[in-house]
């Protein structure tokens, strides 16, 4: 059969559509997604010969995935409603979190400013004009208290995005739940705790590669038998995306970083099954709506196949590859911002069949601030459409089956495995990132789209095409700096000057001991946090053990 | 001015703690594409360090990338610097997410020009040239 519709297509593109195209040429000369892959005029089972579906799909909840890890999908539990956000102080942000859930959200998310995500209390000269700026400020456990005051964390789960000192907020986490009665084993959530992604991407980073990944593995171990429905890593293509790289380069640097976390836990003593189902990972969803549905399922797809095969993992949960998605930040323009809802819906949409298990939908306003109340409602709104009136969560993998999308995700996959191929030749990725591999590929990626976009190549509405004179700038969020930073700073004076200096002192001196030798670093932390030690004191212990990362500025 | 002896010199630093360097790594490449002779700083670099950096590489611009807010702090910083150094003929550009209402602000400390989100790196460029053509 395949043979006669190859022919009939060559047929079919020789007379009918050639013939057609001198009537009425393409629009362009070649067609390319947004990552620059080509795509083809038309899609027919002759692009996907001898497609054997038991072995590429198979059924949702089994192997290898590409369907969907659950088999009922959004029929039975919708997606996770997840707005990142933080910003100011605990207490505005904790007024934001129980505004969101109010309005309907089901996660909390949480952003932190960029001192607390280098590991630097607020009163730091480094942390000067950035307090509360990005995200929420948190310096000791007394923030956090008031963080999640009055929100019940044995009925909502939280995700954090905090990486080079996870551990630290995670310990605080914990004792902010056993402060409410709850047990670690009764709470849910996320660290992003992935490391890699920084020295590739977003670049927070404090402590180099080898205690980054000792920290890490310590944290596998703990929770496998403390936190057990804790997430102890979210391995995130979400910001090597946004640094510029292709929808492969994503989904490629993404897994190789998680065939490293597997691997260190394995060489840490672990066993592959006992910590390989709380990996989590986080996409992101940029603008081209097939290719975005391709890299998930091709995700889900390479994910099963290294856990089952590579790593021999027996649990079919640590075969299955769960993901949270983010629309594309670097999408949104500052320009005619009302369009941005638009791309953000096409955006969610594609993780939806996808098929991920949570999402945050990003706010018209955020390529000129943190967003309004306002813009983060519509952008919660967005997704509660999709969710119940368009129909797109009745089906699983509705796309299954497309000539085009299945295509596409062997293609995506194909290209994925060949970039993983050469990194682990090169001797997995600690050793790619050394060499300034996936660094250079992003940059290189980064630098054509933004020619591309000056030469039109790529049109950007608002931006390249259809420009408008605008009036002025939206109403936007603004952090006034003085007073929230008078605040924090004068709050994190008065706990030093309360709590019983001799106790931190005590667990610090224990935490420090414990970071030369080998003993697992999570009980320490718990154990200094709930003292009241702050953030940068407990960072500035470790960082005087384990030095500092350092980056060779290349361009 | 060394652009009269040849290649305008500019450096491109990124100041404070965040790690978004996409815009400053694509701006640098653009000007080094440009004909421009270009160093870039590297992240989280004090105010202080890039003056001194600026004053080293003998530089005619100074690129700031900034996006985490605390542009109101830095950019101040910066002029301030430049003034007691005596080096107020270096020309200090911006670029990254930047509130429009700050943007008259930052002008009138002494910023020459702010390239905020989707501006062409072509547009950056050129008004680097025209600087430069004009002494």
């Amino acid at each position: 059969m395949d043979d006669r519709i190859k022919r009939e297509k060559e047929r079919w593109e020789n007379e009918t559509a050639s013939s057609d195209i001198k009537h009425h040429p393409e629009r362009k000369e070649s067609f390319t997604t947004v990552s620059g892959k080509p795509i083809q005029r038309l899609y027919t089972p002759a692009d996907i010969p001898d497609f054997d579906y038991q072995q590429k799909l198979s059924f949702p909840g089994s192997y290898p995935f590409t369907r969907g890890i659950h088999a009922t999908m959004y029929r039975s539990r919708l997606w996770t409603m997840r707005q990142f956000s933080g910003f100011a102080t605990a207490e505005e942000s904790n007024r934001r979190y129980r505004l969101l859930l109010e309005r309907g959200q089901t996660g909390l998310s949480v952003a932190f400013d960029l001192p607390t995500l280098m590991g630097y209390d607020s009163d730091h000269s480094l942390a000067v004009g950035e307090v509360g700026k990005c995200g929420v400020a948190v310096d000791s456990l007394q923030d956090m208290e008031t963080l999640f005051n009055n929100i019940p964390l044995d009925k909502v789960t939280t995700s954090m995005t905090i990486n080079a000192p996870a551990a630290i907020l995670l310990a605080m986490y914990i004792a902010v739940a056993e402060k409410q009665g709850v047990k670690p084993d009764q709470m849910g959530g996320t660290v992003q705790n992935d490391i890699l992604k920084e020295y590739i991407a977003q670049k927070e980073w404090i402590f180099p590669p080898k205690p980054s990944m000792r920290i890490i593995t310590d944290m596998f171990a703990y929770c496998s038998k403390e936190v057990p429905r804790w997430n102890t890593i979210s391995i995130s293509g979400y910001h090597i995306r946004e640094a510029g790289a292709t929808a492969v380069q994503e989904l490629a640097f993404t897994l190789a970083d998680g065939i490293a976390y597997v691997q260190a836990g394995i060489e840490a003593g672990l066993e592959v099954d006992e910590f390989a189902p709380r990996l989590s990972f986080f996409f992101n969803s940029h603008n081209d709506l097939f290719e975005e549905i391709a890299k998930f399922r091709a995700a889900r797809r390479i994910w099963a196949k290294v856990m089952k095969e590579r790593f021999n993992a027996k649990k079919e949960l640590s075969w299955w590859l769960r993901f949270h998605t983010q629309t594309a930040g670097c999408t949104l323009t500052a320009q005619q911002i009302e369009n941005n809802i638009i791309r953000v819906t096409i955006q969610a949409l594609a993780a939806i069949l996808g098929g991920t298990q949570s999402l945050h939908t990003n706010s018209k306003d955020e390529a000129l601030a943190l967003p309004t109340e306002e813009a983060v409602t519509t952008a919660l709104r967005t997704q509660q459409i999709l969710a119940y009136e368009s129909g797109v969560a009745n089906s699983i993998d509705p796309l299954g089956g497309s000539y085009f999308v299945e295509k596409l995700t062997d293609e995506v996959e194909e290209e994925a495995w060949n970039y993983i191929n050469k990194i682990d030749e090169m001797g997995g990725m600690m050793a790619a990132i050394e060499r300034g591999f996936p660094q250079k590929e992003v940059i290189e990626a980064a630098y054509r789209y933004q020619k591309a976009i000056e030469k039109k190549e790529k049109i950007i509405v608002g931006v390249n095409d259809f420009v408008m004179e605008e009036k002025e700038q939206p109403p936007i969020l603004l952090i006034d700096p003085e007073v929230e930073r008078s605040k924090q700073i004068k709050k994190l004076q008065a706990l030093r000057r309360q709590r019983h200096n001799f106790k931190v002192q005590e667990c610090l001196n224990r935490l420090r001991i414990a970071a030369r030798g080998k003993e697992n670093l999570m009980p320490l932390l718990l154990e200094s946090v709930k003292a009241y030690a702050t953030l940068g004191e407990i960072v500035n212990i470790l960082r005087e053990e384990f030095g500092e990362y350092q980056e060779p500025p290349i361009f | 001015m060394s652009s009269t002896k040849g290649k305008i010199r500019v450096l491109i630093a990124k100041p404070g703690l965040d790690g978004h360097d996409r815009g400053a790594k694509i701006i640098a490449r653009a000007f080094r594409d440009a004909g421009m002779e270009v160093i870039y700083t590297g992240l989280r670099q004090t105010p202080e360090q890039i003056i001194t950096a600026a004053i080293q590489e003998d530089a005619d611009v100074v690129g700031i990338s900034i996006l985490s807010g605390a542009h109101l702090y830095i950019f101040p910083r910066i002029i301030e610097l430049l003034k007691e150094k005596g080096a107020t003929d270096i020309l200090v550009i911006g670029g990254g997410i930047i509130p429009e209402i700050d943007i008259p602000k930052l002008k009138q400390m002494g910023v020459a020009e702010l390239f905020t989100p989707g501006t062409p790196t072509s547009k950056a460029i050129e008004f680097v040239k025209e600087r430069f053509r004009e002494k």
